[in-house]
């Protein structure tokens, strides 16, 4: 660890909570239906879409509606997403001639966009038609982080408001996230990304005479356009197999620290969303304090683990200079950036890399994989780490409620047997999925261990972290594992619907619960949602509930590996 | 039924909007205002593509600063970018890390390598190397080519970054911009 490496992160820190209360704002307006300085030009183009969709944005619907439009619009995503691929070799913008990928192969692909995950078992170069990429894989960035948005709003209408069962308008909300909040950002960060050499064209793959007499083929495409919807809807998708570790997706430091501002931008903005919609500022600030605590500890833990090198590499290989482990890492960005970004990427469902998490040290690669597990709350996904962490502060109250003997509120609402047992589903469902599906994978020798690109502990954790990754609908992997065969693009396919979809009811079920109950006026035994004893009792339970169930696996995976190589074992 | 043609008249819609104008815009900006970078930085030689300001090659010969070792496709393929992907307790990994640093210590100054030199990038294209280790390649650049360490080291000077705006990023070396201009100025001695 140096100075330089920690100044980059405070700034990133000041930067990022600067940030946290206008974007807050403008979220919060946007949602409200207020009108908003994008409105000038993107006015027309939202009223003719509800024109031509006939739609009235003004016909709030309740948890159930708002949940059939929710699956039905993801489902006709899906299977767009799927026919573009199978169809792209009769698609135009296909230069290089790519063929349609394999029907498991499609299925991942599409599920894992339509649900904002962008897991990628494929490589994009060798891949995907620039006619793929742009029509089905950004759109989908765009549409299924709309999606997420729509939801963690209609959870916190349904904390703000009371004796109702009506929570927005589904069409209204997604069009509306889409237009106003992400897509004037996209393009001025594009633009950006564009001007610092991130490629945006739709030229065949250069051949290049290279110095030693080869010739080098440089893969092209519209790239910036993808980019930079894929670090502010936090989907990730790379739009080349190495995501923006690649000199075209990610060229400068400059890109780099943009890139990583966009992945949390809109889930930070989200804390001070909350507290002006549920008009309790202090209580938005409690939650994004908690959240903040996290992430400095994953940070912290992430960069001491890669500032001390690999101990295993011989005495002639000079670590220090380098910074540290540089296996896998690109020199722009050196190990600072490198475990910044692992450790954002992770805290938020985002995915996308700028090192390979596989090479890190057991520690370095624990702190994503843990950030994951604990559930995406730490900021998290746009829509979804709030969502997640709404159901966590539920928890709270009601462990709270329980420590002091009382029926537990939470902004005026009585936490009820109906709303734990959701959130208990929602809890429940995540491990489940995570370790039944990685127990499956690594009791199959031929299916499921086959894909390992590293053995001992560490090829648990390439496993595990695939099924973590799925569930969790984040998509960053420790990439050496095959994951491109039939077993783990179906059962990844389905880790990420049960993650997906399995999560949201239980969310929007809550949110209908919680609109139709009648205001509870704050009392001397109210447990009070907005302080700093609230924060530490929230990040007590996130601990508490995420490390106990993944501990005893954790042991056997990433704490094994740094037990052997620190002894000075190679496997 | 009213919800899947809602939801498929959303999605066309959406997807003309976001999958066609949005990415068509923002190549018009970029064609227009930064056609360089917006086509990849290609670097023209002879009138021929040579390779690209961001994207690494391989460089086998003494004579020229060597680039990281890379795992995309057969060593800096453009077109399958890769990192190795091995875990730190791999025995591939540490046998091939001896080896690399074995083999440039064989011919190079007898001091530790810079850990950058050894170890895979994570793309596999890497363009750069740290200021150590193109500084541990300088005698026998120099050797090699028959030049004055002393000029060899300006070169080096010239394609070194610093960290952006005095904070951000690491210094680097660009390792293709070095070599072709090692090649400029054999050529102005000749």
């Amino acid at each position: 660890m140096n100075v330089y490496g920690i100044v980059q992160i405070v700034i990133y820190l000041v930067v990022l909570t600067l940030l946290t209360k206008p974007v807050g704002i403008y979220i919060a307006r946007v949602y409200a239906g207020e009108r908003t300085g994008p409105e000038a030009v993107f006015g027309p183009i939202e009223r003719s879409l509800y024109r031509i969709c006939r739609v009235d944005p003004a016909t709030e619907m309740n948890w159930r509606q708002y949940g059939a439009a929710t699956l039905m619009f993801s489902l006709v995503c899906g299977v767009s997403v799927y026919l573009i691929q199978r169809l792209q070799y009769f698609l135009p913008l296909n230069p290089a001639g790519l063929s349609g990928p394999s029907p498991d192969s499609s299925f991942n692909t599409a599920v894992s966009f339509m649900t904002n995950t962008n897991w990628q078992g494929y490589s994009g170069e060798t891949t995907m038609s620039y006619f793929t990429q742009m029509t089905a894989l950004t759109v989908q960035n765009f549409v299924s982080a709309a999606v997420g948005m729509a939801l963690a709003i209609v959870f916190i209408r349904g904390i703000a408001r009371f004796e109702t069962d009506r929570l927005g308008n589904f069409w209204a909300d997604v069009v509306r996230g889409t237009l106003y909040i992400l897509l004037p950002i996209s393009l001025a960060a594009a633009i950006f990304f564009v001007s610092q050499g991130v490629i945006q064209n739709f030229r065949e793959y250069d051949l290049a005479q290279t110095l030693d007499g080869g010739i080098q083929t440089i893969a092209q495409g519209p790239a910036a356009s993808q980019i930079a919807i894929k670090q502010l809807g936090t989907n990730g998708g790379g739009f080349f197999g190495v995501n923006s570790a690649h000199p075209f997706e990610n060229p400068t430091p400059l890109t780099d620290f943009v890139q990583m501002l966009l992945i949390l931008l809109i889930p930070a903005g989200f804390t001070y969303t909350l507290g002006r919609m549920v008009r309790s500022q202090r209580h938005g600030w409690a939650v994004y304090g908690a959240m903040m605590v996290l992430l400095i500890a994953g940070i912290a833990l992430s960069y001491w683990a890669e500032s001390q090198g690999n101990p295993l590499f011989p005495g002639s290989v000079d670590q220090a200079v380098a910074g540290g482990n540089m296996e896998g890492k690109e020199v722009r960005f050196g190990v600072a950036n490198s475990a910044l970004w692992a450790t954002l990427t992770t805290a938020a469902s985002n995915g996308s890399v700028n090192s390979m998490h596989d090479s890190f040290t057991p520690l370095g690669g624990l702190v994503p994989l843990l950030n994951i597990q604990l559930g995406e709350v730490i900021f998290g996904g746009v829509g979804a780490g709030m969502y997640g962490m709404l159901v966590m502060i539920i928890l709270t109250v009601f462990i709270a409620g329980l420590m002091v003997g009382r029926t537990p509120e939470y902004l005026g609402n009585k936490i009820e047997a109906y709303d734990i047992k959701m959130a208990m589903l929602y809890i429940l469902i995540f491990p489940l999925s995570v370790l039944g599906l990685t127990a499956v994978s690594v009791l199959m020798p031929d299916a499921g261990l086959s894909s390992l690109n590293n053995p001992g502990a560490h090829g648990l954790s390439e496993v595990l972290f695939a099924f973590t990754s799925a569930t969790g609908n984040n998509g960053s992997a420790f990439a050496g594992l095959n994951a491109n065969t039939a077993w783990y693009n179906t059962s990844l396919g389905i880790a990420i619907l049960v993650g997906r979809f399995y999560m949201i009811i239980p969310v929007l079920a809550i949110a209908g619960s919680l609109a139709g109950k009648r205001e509870v006026p704050a009392s001397l035994g109210t447990f009070p949602v907005n302080t700093a004893m609230f924060a530490v009792l929230l990040v007590s339970v996130i601990l508490i509930v995420g490390a106990l169930t993944f501990f005893p696996v954790l042991s056997l995976s990433p704490i094994l590996e740094h037990l052997q190589m620190i002894n000075g074992q190679v496997m | 039924m009213k919800l899947l043609y809602t939801s498929t008249l959303m999605l066309l819609a959406m997807t003309i909007l976001l999958g066609g104008v949005y990415p068509l815009a923002v190549w018009g900006v970029g064609q227009l205002l930064f056609p360089s970078e917006a086509n990849g930085s290609l670097i023209y030689r002879d009138g021929k593509v040579a390779g690209s300001r961001l994207i690494g090659q391989r460089s086998s010969s003494p004579g020229y600063f060597y680039s990281r070792p890379s795992a995309a496709g057969d060593g800096y393929d453009a077109a399958a970018s890769a990192g190795s992907n091995l875990g730190p307790t791999n025995r591939v990994l540490i046998e091939r890390v001896a080896a690399e640093a074995d083999r440039l210590s064989f011919d190079g100054p007898q001091r530790p390598v810079p850990a950058d030199l050894v170890t895979t990038s994570g793309s596999g294209l890497d363009p750069h190397i740290s200021p150590a280790a193109a500084e541990f390649q300088v005698p026998r650049v120099a050797k090699e080519r028959g030049i004055a360490e002393g000029r060899v080291r300006e070169l080096v000077a010239k394609y070194t970054s610093g960290r952006e705006l005095g904070i951000f990023g690491e210094p680097r070396v660009n390792v293709l911009g070095l070599n072709i201009e090692l090649d400029e100025t054999a050529k102005n001695v000749r």
